[in-house]
């Protein structure tokens, strides 16, 4: 008597395997076009900011002793003279060829800048969001399912604490410690100098380079040096996830199916990851997904106290001199992080949630 | 013989700012292998009374009883571990609205071979086997594609056949039914109640049936209780439910329309006669 939905039950197989081929192109195609949509929008907003705010770029290049006449040379020669669509017409044309200007700060491409300062916090970040999601969603749990216990009271001062701790005050305090006091981790910067550029740069991240050169010590000096900045970022991003993992779970540790699982004579531990943990996994995954890559547009503060040659540090430099290729090629390259992350998440979704299938 | 579940002076509170707050006030029954209806209005304690049968109120909920023995088993000095081989085992229960009470990201088949293998280890041929026999015996046709669905995906009547499924399956001996019917539709009301009713018949379970409806209980049910603002008011076979004499149970009687109707309008319950109580 009762009525369900209908499942892919097609009398012509032949037609209904022909209609999801035809589905799956057409996602991708839709797929494709909102990706390049929300870039061609984010590119717009940064360059015409960027063009309108009263800084002069050429001046920045020209010193502000310049003649006349060496300021319109160069203006035209950045090509500063053409009108505003037409200058942001070259510049997609040029994004999409990949060349996104020069930088005027370091006199190099910006392509090849991202390219030596994105993996650094990739690196960082990427090691930072497992430590705060390995830690983060275990205590999480663990406060929830205690709900008002000392354990609880204690996770969630330590999550306070993540929130309200200035980072560079941390670095700070995690240097003096365990770099100069205790000597356990190595200092600033990605490594020691006297490692510094012996292995090739391949993907960028030193802890992949030095490991496909087969550079044992590099690896370690490398990881030295990475953990103790990606641990205070990986503190910052658990206190924030296992603050979200315990308002998730207590949530659904007060729904009726896990009363039901209580009345299945199912052990309590059962009850708890696998009744109440896995249906919050869809949205811990946004909370993660965004927490890495808030970690991704990288740390100003971080990198500054701990030398690191970031993004974060790089676009911020970049804005300092009015260097707009360099901002608006980190701008691309963090809005593309956003993209990609959120696509990702979309995946997952679906892979872990029947009903968003 | 000794009775499957006998209960006295059950007591269940909560804190609250103004101290605490009872919410059954000290009832006594005992059941046999037979059909006892609760019935009571919202807030009358009938749930609390189900669930602490289950020891599966919560801290700051606090259950007291004088007696609270299942099969000479006393529920009171249980321990939680010991607890877990009942529940589900020996007593049941199904719950309100399978929107909420099943699991939103398990299959239905899973939900109900967990409720299985958490009592019984059986190789994964035979779990499936008595999955399969224990969803036709609820009535669904297609057992083999249902188990595979997920609750979002089969309708409230069919979900409610799943939970029966779920809750009889490892062969308990009490089932505890507090409101299954009340979140479906009217007309799937009675098939599930029929298929509880043969099942909880045909294996010899006691079975008490929580409700709001007086008609519904008073069909599926030897005996009733009456429950109001936590207390039992009365207490009776269910045929003769018509000669009830607390002024509460009266009220509900007459507050329930018949065919041929030749009153007006429906009588109110007056709450001034057992404000007492």
């Amino acid at each position: 008597m009762s009525i369900e939905p209908q499942i892919a039950v097609s009398p012509a197989p032949t037609s209904s395997q022909g209609r999801r081929l035809g589905r799956g192109v057409s996602a991708v195609l839709g797929f494709v076009v909102t990706v390049f949509l929300t870039f061609l929008g984010l590119l717009a907003i940064t360059f015409f900011i960027g063009r309108v705010i009263p800084i002069d770029p050429v001046l920045s290049v020209v010193g502000d002793r310049a003649t006349p006449a060496v300021y319109e040379a160069a203006k035209v020669q950045m090509g500063l003279d053409q009108p505003l669509p037409i200058q942001f017409f070259n510049y997609v044309v040029g994004v999409f060829s990949g060349d996104l200007g020069k930088s005027v700060s370091t006199g190099r491409a910006v392509v090849d800048d991202l390219s030596r300062f994105f993996p650094a916090t990739l690196e960082m970040a990427t090691i930072g969001i497992f430590i705060g999601v390995a830690l983060g969603v275990p205590l999480g749990v663990i406060a929830a399912s205690r709900q008002g216990s000392v354990v609880d009271q204690v996770i969630r001062v330590v999550g306070l604490l993540g929130y309200s701790m200035p980072a560079f005050w941390l670095g700070l305090v995690g240097l003096a410690l365990f770099y100069a006091r205790l000597r356990w981790v190595g200092g600033p910067g990605r490594l020691d100098i006297f490692y510094d550029g012996l292995v090739s740069p391949v993907t960028g991240l030193i802890l992949v380079d030095s490991l496909l050169a087969g550079e044992v010590d590099i690896f370690w000096n490398a990881v030295s040096h990475l953990i103790l900045p990606a641990s205070v970022l990986g503190f910052f991003s658990l206190a924030y996830i296992a603050r979200m993992t315990r308002s998730f779970m207590l949530d659904q540790l007060s729904q009726e199916f896990v009363t039901t699982a209580r009345v299945k004579g199912v052990p309590e531990r059962v009850v708890i990851w696998r009744h109440a943990f896995n249906p919050i996994r869809v949205p811990l995954i946004t909370v993660i997904g965004l927490s890495y890559a808030g970690l991704l547009e990288g740390s100003v503060m971080i990198e500054t106290v701990f030398s690191w040659p970031g993004i974060g540090n790089y676009l911020t430099t970049a804005l300092l001199n009015a260097d707009m290729n360099a901002v608006l090629g980190s701008t691309l390259v963090i809005g593309a992080v956003f993209i990609f992350i959120n696509k990702v998440s979309d995946v997952l979704y679906r892979v872990l949630d029947p009903r968003a299938r | 013989m000794a009775p499957l579940l006998s209960v006295q002076n059950l007591r269940v509170s909560f804190p609250t700012h103004r101290g605490r707050v009872e919410v059954v006030k000290g009832i006594s029954f005992t059941l046999g292998r037979e059909r006892l209806g609760i019935v009571g209005e919202s807030g009358s304690g009938k749930s609390m009374t189900g669930r602490a049968i289950l020891k599966l109120i919560r801290k700051p909920g606090l259950v007291t009883a004088d007696r609270l023995e299942f099969d000479g088993v006393d529920i009171r000095s249980q321990s939680e571990k010991q607890m877990r081989a009942i529940r589900g085992a020996r007593i049941s229960m199904v719950m309100q609205d399978p929107k909420f009470s099943l699991n939103p990201v398990m299959t239905v088949g899973e939900q109900i071979a967990e409720a299985l293998v958490t009592h019984e280890k059986l190789p994964r041929r035979a779990v499936n086997e008595r999955i399969l026999a224990m969803l036709e015996a609820v009535r669904i046709d297609d057992p083999q594609r249902v188990a595979g669905l997920y609750p979002h995906e089969v309708s409230g009547g069919m979900g409610q056949r799943v939970m029966i499924a779920m809750m009889l399956i490892p062969e308990p001996e009490l089932l505890i039914a507090d409101e299954p019917t009340s979140a479906l539709d009217v007309s799937v009301q009675a098939q599930v109640l029929d298929i509880i009713d043969d099942l909880v018949t045909s294996k010899g379970m006691g079975l008490i049936l929580i409700s709001h409806d007086l008609n519904l209980v008073s069909r599926y049910c030897d005996r009733i209780l009456v429950m109001n603002a936590g207390t039992v008011v009365e207490e009776c076979a269910a045929g003769e439910l018509d000669k009830a004499q607390h002024p509460y149970t009266r009220g509900l009687l007459a507050a329930m329309p018949v065919i041929d109707e030749s009153r007006d309008e429906l009588p109110v319950l007056d709450r001034t006669q057992w404000a007492g109580t």
